[in-house]
C-alpha cells in the first residue's frame, strides 16, 4: 500500500479498475454525493488518462484532492475530501 | 436512489456538466413536466426531455397524426398516420428511453380539466396551437401556481418566455390581454411554418425546463425572446408584471377559466 494512504484517514473505497473517462469521474463524484463534508474517498483507478483526469474534474468541481500515487505497477489511488453541496 | 450502471452510461455526459452531476439528475428523474400539445413545438420538447431522462413527461393531445404534420412534428412517424398522436408520441418517446415515464391526455384539454391534469406537474410547457387553448393553459398555471413555458411560432418567427406570476413574474395575459380578435391572426393554411422553425422553438423550451429544472442559468421569467429564422436574429425584451392584468393584477376580473370558441386558428403548431 501506498505511503499516503497509511497516514490518511480513509472512510470509502472504491474500485474502479477496469473504468474509463467519464464513468472513473461521475462513479467518483457519485460516491461523493453520498458521503459526508470532510469525509475521505480513496479511488482505485486503472485507466491512465483517469490519473490526471479525474483529480483534475474532482478540482473543478471543488473538492479538494489530497493525493495521487501509485500503488503497483498497473493501479493508480487518488485520494480526495468531500465538500459541501451546494444546494 | 443509486444510479444503475446504464443510467450512469445514459446521462454520462450532462452528469459531468457542472451544475449538473448526480444531484442534478437526480432531480431530472423526479421531474414530472406537462407538455400541451404533441405537435410542432411539443415534440422536439418531448423527445429531449426524455432523452435527458425527466422522470414523468405528460402528454396532452386530441389530435391524430395526419401526413402534414410529419413536416415538423418529429415525434411521428409515416407508420403513426392515423393513431391519436398521444399514442404515437408515448411509443417514440418510450422507445428513445423507456425509463421515462409518458402519462398521456388523449382527451380535449378544457377548463373542465386542466387544472386536475396539471396540478400533479411541476411545469408546464404550452406547445398548443391555438389561442383558446393557449389562454386556457396560461389561467390554470396562475391558479395551479405552476411555471409555465410559452412558446410560440408562425411562418418563419417564433417567440419564448416563462410565466412565473406566483414569483412574482408577468403571466401571459400581461403581455395579451385577450385572444386576437377573429381573422386577426394567420390561419394555418395562410401562413405555413418551416419545421425547423419549430424546432428551435422547442428546444429553447426544453432547455428552459431543464434549467428550471435543475435551478441552473437565467430564467426566461420576466424576459421575452422574440426570433428571426429568416435573418436568424434574436431580440430581446425584458417584460415585467401588469398591475391591470385582468388575471394576476392587483384587482383581477378573470377569477375563474373560460373556454374561448376557436374564432380564428392560431398559430400554427
Amino acid at each position: 500500500m501506498d505511503q499516503s494512504s497509511k497516514t490518511q484517514k480513509i472512510d470509502e473505497e472504491i474500485n474502479l479498475k477496469g473504468k474509463i473517462c467519464p464513468y472513473t469521474f461521475i462513479e467518483s463524484m457519485l460516491a461523493l454525493e453520498e458521503m459526508k463534508v470532510g469525509e475521505v474517498l480513496r479511488i482505485i483507478v486503472d485507466y491512465p488518462p483517469a490519473v490526471c483526469d479525474v483529480p483534475a474534474s474532482l478540482k473543478n468541481e471543488g473538492y479538494e484532492v489530497l493525493d495521487v500515487s501509485a500503488v503497483n505497477d498497473t493501479d493508480w489511488a487518488i485520494l480526495v475530501k468531500n465538500k459541501e453541496l451546494e444546494e | 436512489m443509486k444510479f444503475s450502471e446504464e443510467q450512469i452510461h445514459r446521462y454520462s455526459r450532462q452528469m459531468i456538466l457542472p451544475g449538473v452531476g448526480g444531484k442534478g439528475q437526480r432531480k431530472l428523474t423526479e421531474a414530472k413536466v406537462f407538455i400541451m400539445g404533441a405537435g410542432g413545438l411539443g415534440s422536439p420538447a418531448a423527445l429531449y426531455l426524455a432523452a435527458a431522462g425527466v422522470g414523468t413527461i405528460g402528454l396532452a393531445d386530441s389530435d391524430r397524426v395526419e401526413i402534414h404534420n410529419l413536416q415538423r412534428q418529429i415525434l411521428h412517424r409515416t407508420c403513426d398516420i392515423g393513431l391519436p398522436k398521444v399514442e404515437s408520441g408515448k411509443k417514440t418517446l418510450e422507445s428513445l428511453n423507456p425509463e421515462v415515464k409518458v402519462q398521456i391526455y388523449p382527451e380535449r384539454v378544457t377548463s373542465a380539466n386542466i387544472r386536475e391534469i396539471i396540478k400533479d406537474y411541476d411545469l408546464v410547457l404550452d406547445g398548443s396551437d391555438n389561442f383558446p387553448t393557449r389562454f386556457l393553459v396560461n389561467d390554470a398555471c396562475y391558479f395551479e401556481k405552476k411555471t409555465l413555458i410559452s412558446g410560440a411560432i408562425l411562418r418563419f418567427e417564433g417567440q419564448l418566455s416563462t410565466f412565473k406570476p406566483h414569483a412574482n413574474g408577468p403571466c401571459y395575459r400581461c403581455l395579451f390581454p385577450e385572444p386576437p380578435p377573429p381573422g386577426h391572426v394567420p390561419s394555418c393554411q395562410e401562413a405555413g411554418i418551416l419545421g425547423a422553425v419549430a424546432g428551435i422553438i422547442g428546444l429553447f423550451q426544453a432547455n428552459e425546463a431543464l434549467k428550471e429544472i435543475l435551478g441552473i442559468g437565467k430564467s426566461m421569467a420576466g424576459r421575452f425572446l422574440a426570433c428571426d429564422a429568416l435573418e436568424l436574429s434574436f431580440h430581446e425584451f425584458k417584460i415585467e408584471k401588469n398591475p391591470h392584468c385582468l388575471l394576476c393584477g392587483e384587482n383581477p376580473t378573470i377569477t375563474e377559466l373560460i373556454d374561448y370558441t376557436q374564432t380564428c386558428p392560431g398559430p400554427v403548431v
